[in-house]
């Protein structure tokens, strides 16, 4: 479903990417871990190429987008994605956030658009704020229609940016409730995050990354009971002394 | 010998209000279709300088500095007086139409421009996520927001373009000044014919600043 090769980014003089390989199957939740400026953010952003990788391929769908910039847009088209600030549009209310896309990208009937965005809004437990803006709304609130914005297009990936924080602890939660309900229902799912109860529950794979590089992948399991790298080991233990 | 403002000069002004409705209508007229101009013009090259393609972004820059680091006056005259040389000849309307809406155009350029770049860069990458192209994110998602940020500057600058119709006047404009100036020296009453003419032209800018105001307000209100 998604695969990228050698990725190689740079920002200026830095090089944040150091030849990244990813490879992510259809239905496969995909949970990237690792300290602040380990480049999980820039990978996840090279999925659909809101960073453009300087080196390297990102194959989505079959479709490899840096040989195929025409084809960039469409495919964006089935890859919703979750931002760490929401980005949700202020100028518009909660359900028109939900349908312009589908209606000027997808072309789907309004009312057709307005039906499945209450839907998904219901999902998120927000059909009562569907006529509120998004600044009458608390942060957890925010990303929720956030979530059931991006499910609005009907994707086949959902991608998540660091999605609870920017939230209050107490809203943390409704977030990722909305996001493992979602995990069970088969759509590919790549989550960068620092809620390591999420990783256990939802992941099939947990990546660590740092200084730009994959140090280890493994099932959840494997990956939190017995880490082989140091640099895994070390940030585990940092992150348990938070918690 | 009488006053400045006698009061038969005052009643040579009503007597002759058609000369003066007739300039305000122009100016009016001038106003609105070089408003509209500068604003075609202003959203297009205030895109242009926030555009990824560098040459674009040079346009804006060439088109903004040239017209604001000249005189009205000067680009005035030149459609006026330098055209003609050029073989287009223009009649006095269109040169003030075209000249006050081009120098308006660069100063609304700018407020786009601020507008766009203060609307937060997650909102392109919101759009952009979705599979929205440059121009899609900019139709749907940026300019709506910009507007309203633009929307006080905006309204000021329009209160400038009013009042900067008056230089059609040095070119027989026929518009509101023209009218006066004319008027006046053919009777020298010059007294009354600038008051009315500064109370009209008052009458069109102070509503629109005092909207400008309340605007701004309201802006920092829901900000």
């Amino acid at each position: 479903m998604i695969k990228l090769e050698n990725i190689h980014k740079y920002f200026g003089e830095l090089h944040v990417l150091h030849g990244v390989n990813l490879e992510v199957a259809e239905g496969e939740k995909v949970v990237i871990i690792g300290p602040s400026g380990s480049g999980k953010s820039t990978l996840i952003r090279c999925i659909n190429l809101l960073e453009k990788p300087e080196e390297g391929s990102v194959v989505v769908d079959e479709v490899n987008l840096l040989t195929t910039p025409a084809a960039v847009a469409k495919v964006r088209q089935s890859m919703g994605m979750v931002f760490q600030q929401f980005n949700l549009y202020p100028h518009m209310t909660v359900l028109e956030n939900l349908i312009l896309a589908p209606i000027k990208l997808k072309g789907i009937s309004k009312d057709e658009a307005i039906a499945s965005g209450l839907l998904y809004l219901d999902r998120v437990g927000l059909q009562d704020k569907a006529n509120a803006y998004p600044a009458q709304l608390s942060g957890g609130q925010q990303q929720r229609v956030a979530i059931a914005r991006a499910l609005n297009m009907k994707p086949k990936i959902m991608l998540f940016d660091e999605p609870t924080s920017a939230l209050d602890p107490e809203m943390i939660q409704e977030v990722l409730d909305v996001m493992i309900a979602l995990a069970g229902e088969g759509i590919t799912m790549v989550v960068v995050t620092h809620e390591m109860g999420f990783a256990r529950k939802v992941a099939d794979r947990v990546i660590f990354m740092a200084d730009g590089e994959i140090i280890e992948q493994n099932t959840p399991e494997e990956f939190f009971t017995n880490p082989k790298h140091n640099r895994t080991r070390q940030f585990l233990s940092r992150i348990a002394h938070a918690v | 010998m009488p006053g400045p403002f006698a009061l038969f000069k005052w009643q040579a002004v009503l007597r002759d209000w058609q000369v003066f409705a007739e300039g305000f209508g122009m100016t009016i007229l001038v106003s609105v279709l070089a408003l509209v101009l500068a604003l075609v013009l202003g959203i297009l090259f205030g895109m242009m300088g926030t555009a990824q393609t560098k040459p674009l972004r040079y346009l804006n820059r060439i088109y903004v500095e040239f017209i604001q680091n000249t005189p009205l006056v000067i680009q005035i005259f030149f459609l006026y007086n330098g055209l003609p040389y050029l073989g287009v000849m223009l009649p006095v309307f269109w040169v003030g139409m075209l000249g006050i809406g081009v120098y308006h155009g660069a100063y609304v350029a700018e407020v786009v421009r601020a507008g766009i770049l203060s609307t937060p860069k997650g909102q392109f990458e919101a759009a952009y996520a979705q599979g929205f192209s440059y121009w899609g994110a900019m139709r749907y998602v940026i300019l709506p927001q910009a507007k309203r940020m633009a929307y006080p500057p905006l309204t000021n600058l329009a209160v400038n373009l009013i009042k900067n119709t008056s230089v059609m006047a040095m070119v027989a404009g026929g518009e509101l000044m023209y009218h006066a100036d004319s008027w006046a020296s053919s009777n020298l009453y010059y007294g009354p014919a600038y008051i009315i003419t500064g109370i009209l032209y008052i009458a069109l800018c102070l509503p629109l600043a005092t909207y400008a105001k309340y605007l701004e307000r309201r802006l920092e209100v829901s900000a």
